[in-house]
C-alpha cells in the first residue's frame, strides 16, 4: 500500500431498488494503489456496488470521492475509473486494435500516439499479433485480456472488475489470477475486483470487503478475515470452519472457561468483550487446527469421537469425525502420508485435539 | 452411413403434405409470369403462344410508368420514417424502464391487427377533418402508420440480441450518449435497420386499401392496377409488370430475411 489512505472514499452510500436494498449505508475508503476485493454471494450488493463507482447507476443517498472530487453529479463518461465487464462487452464489429482504440478518441491524443499506445496494450497482455483480430475469433482468456488491455489503456486512476475471471476454466482462471496481480503491481493502478470466490480473493487482494444484505460484514487483509472473522457469517463465507455452540461459565484475567456442545469443557484465551459469563458464543475451529491421534495427548485438550466418513482432495484429506452431544461431525484436515489416519477405519475410536490458540470465539 | 437418429426419420406423410402446402401456395402467382408472357389478350387457357410483347407494352405505358414511380417514391419514405421511428421506440423499450411500457408497446403494434379498411377510413375522416388536401403525402402517413409495427417487431429482436453492457463499456470508455449511439447502437442494430427498411418497403410498396382511401390525383401503382382491371386490353402488361415486381420482391424479401438473421450469433447462419 501507498500514497494515499483513502483515495476512494465511499461515505454513507445506499442503493435502493424499489424495496430492496442493494447497498445499504456502506463506508469505507480504499488506498491509492491498493487491489481491493468486494466478495460476497450472489446479490450481496457487491456488483451494484462497482456499478455506483463506475457511475452506472445513482445512489439513492450517499456520495462517492475519487481522489477528493465527489462523484455523484459526474457522468460515467467523464469519471476517472474504466471496467472489465463480466462477459467482457467487447464490441463485435470492431477488431481488437479498434476496441483497444475506442476510449482513445475522447483522450485527445495524436494519432502516433494511439498507436504506440494500442502496440504497448497489446505487448502487456500478450496479445501482440492479434490486433486485426475480431472477438469472435478469440478464445475466453484472449477476450479477458482484450477487456483488460481496452480499460488500462485509458491510464484509470481506478481499475473496476467485474467477476472478470468467472467465465474462465479452472486452469485458466489460476493463471489469469498471477497475472492480474502482477499486472496491477506492474501498473500500480487502484483494483477494485468483485469476486464470489473467495479462494480468489484471498489470492488477489490487498484487502477484502466482506458483503451480505448490501452490507460490509467485515474489511481486512486476507490473513486477518481468514485468521479472525468478526462473525459467524464471515467465517462461513471464508474457507471451511467448524462451529459449536458454547457458553461462558467464567471469565478470569483473559482466560475464558467454555462448556461447549461436543468439546466438554474448555478453556480459550480471548479479549473479546461479548465473551461474558452466562452469554451464548460460538467456538470455531479451523479443520487444519485440529489433529487425529489414536490415544489423548498428554497436555493438549481433546475429545474423543468415531471416525465417520472422508474425503480426499489430494495433498490432505478431510475425515469427519462424529462426537457425542453435536449433530454434525467435525471436519479434520490431515495431511497424506503423515501416518496419522493411515491405519484408521471408518467406525474406528479416535481422538480429536487442538491447542487453545487455535480456538476463535464469535458471537452467538 | 449410420441410421438415421429417431428425430431426423424421414415421414412420408408430412412431406406430402408439406409439397401440397408449397404448390398450394405459389401456383397460383406462377399464373402471372405464365400469362404474362401468353400471345393474347385474353387471360384464358389454352396458352396461345409466346410473346415479349407485353413487357414492351410495359415500359411504352406512361400512366403505369407514373404511378410506378409513385410507388417507388412513397415506399422509399415510408421505410425510412418507419424504421427511424422504430429505431428509437425499440431502444426506448428495450434499454430505459418506462412506466406503462407495456401498454405503449401494445398501442405501437396495434395497427397489425386494426383492419386496414378501418385505418384508411379513420384516417381519411381525420385529414378532411384537420383541412389536408389527400396527396401522395397522406398517403405516405397512412403507410408509415401501419409500417412502425412490423419495424418494432424487426428491430425489437435485435436489440434484445445484444447485451447492454455494450453501452455501458463505450460509456466507460468515454463515449456520451450520442457517440455511443453511433459507435456501438447503430452499427450493432444496422443489418436489423437494413432488414426493416426492406419490409416496410414491401409493405407499403403493395398496400392497397389505405392507398385507395387517401389518394389524391397521383395514384401508386397497386390502385393503378386496380383501374386498369376494367380494360381487358390493358392488362397483360400489367401482368408483365407483377411479373417482374414478383421476382424482385423476392429477392428483397429473402435478403431482408437473411439479413435479420446474420450476426445475432457467432454461428454463420445463412438459411432463413
Amino acid at each position: 500500500m501507498s500514497g494515499n489512505d483513502a483515495y476512494i472514499q465511499i461515505s454513507d452510500i445506499s442503493k435502493h431498488f424499489g424495496a430492496v436494498k442493494a447497498v445499504d449505508s456502506v463506508n469505507f475508503s480504499i488506498a491509492s494503489g491498493e487491489f481491493f476485493s468486494l466478495l460476497g454471494s450472489s446479490g450481496c450488493g457487491k456488483t451494484t456496488l462497482l456499478r455506483l463507482l463506475a457511475g452506472f447507476e445513482a445512489p439513492t443517498k450517499g456520495e462517492v470521492y475519487i481522489d477528493g472530487a465527489p462523484m455523484s453529479q459526474v457522468a460515467p463518461h467523464k469519471r476517472p475509473t474504466n471496467m472489465v465487464f463480466q462477459n467482457y462487452a467487447i464490441f463485435p464489429h470492431l477488431n481488437v486494435e479498434a476496441n483497444l482504440a475506442y476510449g482513445l478518441r475522447y483522450d485527445k491524443i495524436e494519432k502516433s500516439e494511439m498507436n504506440k499506445r494500442v502496440e504497448e496494450a497489446l505487448e502487456m497482455v500478450q496479445l501482440a499479433g492479434y490486433g486485426k483480430r475480431r472477438s469472435n475469433e478469440l478464445s475466453g482468456g484472449q477476450r479477458q485480456r482484450v477487456a483488460l488491455a481496452r480499460a488500462l489503456i485509458k491510464r484509470p486512476k481506478v481499475l473496476l472488475l467485474d467477476e472478470p475471471l468467472g467465465a474462465l476454466d479452472k486452469k485458466l482462471r489460476e493463471e489469469m489470477q498471477l497475472e492480474l496481480r502482477a499486472l496491477q503491481e506492474a501498473v500500480g493502478i487502484t483494483f477494485i475486483f468483485v469476486t464470489h470466490d473467495q479462494e480468489e480473493a484471498l489470492t488477489l487482494s490487498d484487502r477484502i470487503a466482506v458483503m451480505a444484505r448490501g452490507q460490509t460484514l467485515q474489511i481486512a487483509s486476507p490473513k486477518e478475515l481468514y485468521n479472525n472473522p468478526v462473525s459467524v457469517e464471515v467465517a462461513e463465507f471464508i474457507g471451511q470452519m467448524n462451529f459449536v455452540n458454547a457458553s461462558v461459565v467464567d471469565v478470569k484475567s483473559g482466560k475464558a472457561v467454555l462448556e461447549t456442545a461436543g468439546l466438554g469443557k474448555i478453556t480459550a484465551s480471548t479479549s473479546k468483550s461479548f465473551v461474558q459469563k452466562g452469554n451464548d458464543i460460538v467456538v470455531a475451529i479451523r479443520p487444519e487446527q485440529l489433529s487425529l491421534r489414536d490415544k489423548p495427548a498428554r497436555g493438549q485438550h481433546g475429545v474423543k469421537g468415531t471416525m465417520k466418513t472422508s474425503a480426499y482432495l489430494g495433498d490432505r484429506s478431510h475425515v469427519y469425525v462424529s462426537v457425542e452431544g453435536r449433530e454434525q461431525a467435525l471436519a479434520v484436515s490431515a495431511q497424506e502420508g503423515t501416518g496419522s489416519v493411515g491405519g484408521l477405519d471408518r467406525g474406528s475410536d479416535v481422538y480429536v485435539t487442538w491447542s487453545d490458540e487455535a480456538l476463535i470465539l464469535l458471537p452467538h | 452411413m449410420s441410421e438415421p437418429s429417431y428425430i431426423d426419420r424421414p415421414n412420408r406423410p408430412l412431406y406430402a403434405y408439406a409439397m401440397f402446402y408449397l404448390a398450394f401456395l405459389y401456383i397460383p402467382i406462377l399464373f402471372l409470369p405464365l400469362f404474362s408472357f401468353n400471345d393474347s389478350t385474353y387471360i384464358a387457357f389454352p396458352l396461345k403462344g409466346f410473346t415479349f410483347e407485353w413487357y414492351e407494352q410495359m415500359f411504352s405505358d406512361a400512366p403505369m410508368g407514373a404511378a410506378l414511380v409513385n410507388s417507388l417514391k412513397v415506399g422509399a419514405v415510408a421505410s425510412v420514417f418507419a424504421t427511424l421511428l422504430g429505431v428509437f421506440a425499440a431502444k426506448a423499450v428495450t434499454r430505459y424502464h418506462i412506466p406503462g411500457k407495456r401498454p405503449i408497446v401494445f398501442v405501437i403494434m396495434l395497427p397489425l391487427v386494426v383492419p386496414g379498411i378501418l385505418l384508411g377510413v379513420a384516417l381519411l375522416i381525420l385529414m378532411k377533418q384537420i383541412g389536408v388536401q389527400l396527396s401522395l403525402i397522406t398517403v405516405t402517413i397512412g403507410h408509415i402508420l401501419i409500417c412502425v409495427p412490423f419495424a418494432m417487431a424487426t428491430l425489437i429482436p435485435r436489440f434484445e440480441g445484444f447485451d447492454k453492457s455494450m453501452e455501458e463499456a463505450s460509456a466507460d470508455l468515454g463515449a456520451n450518449a450520442i457517440s455511443t449511439f453511433w459507435r456501438v447502437t447503430l452499427p450493432m442494430v444496422l443489418p436489423g435497420i437494413i432488414a426493416s427498411m426492406l419490409l416496410c418497403f414491401t409493405i407499403s410498396f403493395d398496400e392497397f386499401i389505405i392507398a385507395f382511401m387517401l389518394n389524391g390525383s397521383e395514384k401508386t401503382l397497386p390502385i393503378h392496377i386496380f383501374s386498369q382491371l376494367r380494360f381487358p386490353a390493358r392488362l397483360p402488361p400489367v401482368l408483365a409488370l407483377g411479373s417482374a415486381i414478383i421476382a424482385i420482391s423476392f429477392v428483397v424479401v429473402f435478403f431482408s430475411q437473411w439479413l435479420r438473421r446474420y450476426g445475432v450469433d457467432d454461428k454463420p447462419s445463412l438459411g432463413i
